[in-house]
């Protein structure tokens, strides 16, 4: 079945923003509805074409009325939020994400013209612990479950997810668990992490980060609305990337901070509007996440495009980030030191003595490496 | 210095080392075979003068600048486990290899037991209070097979939950132990590691030295079933001297939540200097493998044939362990 009537929430965020436009430049599709709180941006509405905006909140059973008189055929539920200060608190937040995800799949329960219902979860529904396997796949337990915030409503909203689909088995639904997407516009906590000078990391922890490419993360969305895609995916990117890896490529400083200390940090990066990381999204910094995407090629059918490092090398060029403290000039006047005390030292030109002499300059250098 | 009257015992003895040549690896990325000239001038210590010396001395600096540089700009790769062999190759194996070739003089037995290539399992008996018997297995089985392999070892949630020591692991390319990560990894044609005795068999008193405990639950013999890679049966003798628990402190060890806390002759009486091992004289034997692709599909889930086959390499192991022990005259001379 191909749609043509498209409701599409959270439009006036970046990805369902994004979606609406690319539906909306498929003559295949009648038309593209986009509900949202507020008003999405200028540039946003520019880019959006003959999309047309409804102001509505979800947790308004005016939804209901919405979704009857244009006859939605498909509802792709794009508005979670990990964000509490953007979304108004982290009440709020909840308040948007669970009771506005209730309201949207009763309104989809009563319609008779919807066909097909796509929901945006998020791999942090497997928690991070030390004592969960290497990768997450789509029926891997989670050892710990997040104890709230963000992590606790996609729970929540999968589960409301899954009895709405035994309610209503004729309606087939996709869910999409996403990693943290990253890419030049991308306007994510995680893009606004790796742009701070400094970046914090816990100390004595090194996550593995697998992120995805914000056109991928769009392109996935746009393929579960116009195919009949059932069933739970994780979408991510190959490969992987160590988070002190990811600060390195970006040409950040690493400061690694006590982890009694972490929540501390997060709370300053968050009053001063620095990085919007939710408690429980910082638990990621210290085990990491990686999730197998076998399933999103094989049975989903798509290929991301960008790895996880080249999409990441796509953001750090994007953004046209600096490197902080050019390390190929500190290690290039350390090797010019080195080679002249190789020269000119005497006694350093022969024998074992020399091999150990040489090795003692280099080895502070060596030590902030691993 | 309760170590200091037992170093000595080694240097003098004047005993000839297996390995005449102590290794120098290069720092050279991994996949870049082409430039790398050091194997053949590969200057030993003794050599008395060597004229070359200035421009060895160079190429050394140019090779740590170009690491320090291809580290601090994050151009190389890690898996989805975490394991980064850049950092392996030049860092973590060459911090254990004086470990390894000096001080416990590890000796290696039956390395063409270990196949080249494609998925194995070894499986080796645990000892020593610290798991130095696994790191001296990852040395082994890089530095002594004729094709140098990674072992990707299977640990305890314990490690991952350690701020330092967990993030290293994952970076040596180790993963915690259940069934997803090691069908993963041996799918994969890798070669792992396990320690099935676990937390009982590093942790057990010195009195029990060499009694190999329960071996797990048999999960390892049912990820290799599914796999149908080779066990490797693994003997490790040398590692229960180099900590000698003689007592275990429980309240402490809850108070930390750690499995024991360990009284050692040296430790804690002496300090950090308790944390020095005994220099034992090791000997690693690698079995004949055994196989487990000639077994029908469905045979992970025969409990019985599972459990048959974890008594079979614990058998192996314990035999082996006799064996060479019968053979050894002293601990620390071998």
């Amino acid at each position: 079945m191909s749609p043509s009537v498209v409701l599409v929430t959270g439009v006036s965020r970046q990805l369902g923003g994004d979606l609406a436009a690319r539906l909306a430049a498929d003559p295949s599709i009648d038309r593209v509805l986009g509900v949202d709180t507020t008003p999405p941006s200028r540039d946003m509405r520019r880019r959006m074409g003959r999309a047309e905006f409804v102001r509505v909140d979800i947790r308004n059973p005016l939804i209901g009325k919405v979704i009857s008189t244009a006859k939605v055929d498909t509802v792709v539920h794009a508005s979670l939020s990990g964000h509490p200060s953007a979304s108004g608190g982290r009440s709020m937040m909840m308040e948007m994400n669970v009771i506005g995800t209730m309201q949207l799949l009763a309104a989809c329960q009563k319609s008779d013209t919807v066909g097909r219902l796509v929901v945006r979860s998020t791999t942090s529904v497997y928690g991070a612990s030390p004592r969960d396997p290497a990768t997450f796949t789509e029926t891997t337990e989670p050892k710990a479950l997040p104890p709230g915030g963000y992590a606790k409503d996609a729970v929540e909203i999968e589960g409301y997810v899954r009895s709405f689909s035994r309610r209503r088995p004729d309606i087939p639904v996709t869910t999409l668990r996403f990693v943290n997407f990253i890419g030049p516009r991308a306007d994510t906590a995680f893009a606004h992490y790796f742009s701070l000078p400094v970046v914090p990391m816990v100390l004595g922890f090194d996550a593995r980060v697998q992120l995805l490419h914000h056109e991928d993360a769009v392109a996935v969305l746009e393929r579960a609305t116009t195919h009949d895609l059932p069933g739970v995916f994780n979408v991510g990117a190959d490969g992987v990337l160590m988070l002190s890896q990811a600060i390195r490529r970006a040409g950040r400083i690493a400061l690694p901070i006590p982890e009694p200390m972490v929540p501390w940090v997060g709370r300053i990066t968050r009053r001063a509007r620095l990085v919007d990381f939710s408690p429980e999204q910082m638990r990621l910094l210290n085990y990491g996440r990686v999730v197998d995407i076998t399933k999103l090629k094989t049975e989903f059918g798509f290929e991301p495009r960008w790895t996880t490092v080249q999409a990441f090398d796509d953001f750090v060029a994007g953004r046209a980030l600096r490197p902080v403290v050019d390390t190929d000039r500190v290690v290039g006047i350390g090797e010019s030191i080195a080679r002249g005390a190789v020269h000119y030292l005497p006694g350093l030109h022969r024998g074992e003595g020399a091999v150990q002499l040489e090795a003692a300059p280099d080895q502070p250098a060596l030590a902030p490496v691993h | 210095m309760g170590e200091a009257d037992v170093i000595p015992l080694h240097g003098p003895g004047g005993r000839p080392r297996p390995r005449p040549t102590p290794r120098r690896r290069s720092l050279m990325p991994p996949p870049s075979p082409t430039p790398d000239p050091e194997p053949v001038p590969e200057a030993a210590l003794p050599a008395p003068v060597t004229p070359a010396g200035p421009s060895e001395l160079e190429r050394t600096v140019t090779e740590v600048a170009t690491f320090l540089r291809r580290r601090l700009a994050g151009r190389y790769t890690v898996d989805e486990f975490g394991f980064d062999p850049d950092l392996n190759e030049n860092v973590i194996l060459p911090a254990l290899r004086p470990l390894y070739e000096r001080w416990f003089r590890v000796e290696t037995i039956g390395v063409e037991n270990v196949p080249a290539e494609g998925g194995a399992l070894l499986v080796a008996n645990h000892s020593g209070t610290l798991p130095l018997d696994a790191l001296m297995t990852v040395v082994a089985t890089h530095d002594d097979l004729p094709t140098p392999r990674n072992l990707r070892m299977l640990a305890a949630d314990l490690v991952f939950g350690l701020p330092g020591a967990g993030a290293l692991a994952r970076k040596a390319g180790h993963t915690l132990a259940c069934s997803p990560d090691a069908e993963a990894l041996l799918g994969d044609g890798e070669l792992v590691g396990v320690w099935p005795e676990g937390f009982k068999g590093i942790g057990k008193a010195y009195a029990d030295r060499y009694k190999l405990q329960r071996f797990g639950r048999g999960g390892f013999v049912s990820a290799a079933l599914r796999t149908g890679v080779p066990i490797i049966p693994c003997s490790i003798v040398g590692a229960e001297e180099i900590y000698p628990k003689i007592g275990d402190l429980g309240p402490i060890a809850r108070l930390l939540g750690v499995p024991y806390f360990p009284i050692t002759p040296t430790w804690p009486l002496l300090g950090p200097l308790g944390l020095v091992p005994l220099p034992s004289k090791w000997y690693i034997e690698f079995g004949e493998p055994i196989r487990t692709d000639e077994y029908e599909p469905g045979a992970a889930d025969d409990p019985m044939l599972v459990f048959n086959l974890t008594d079979q390499v614990r058998e192996n192991i314990q035999q082996t362990l006799y064996r060479l022990l019968s053979g050894r005259r002293n601990a620390f001379l071998g």
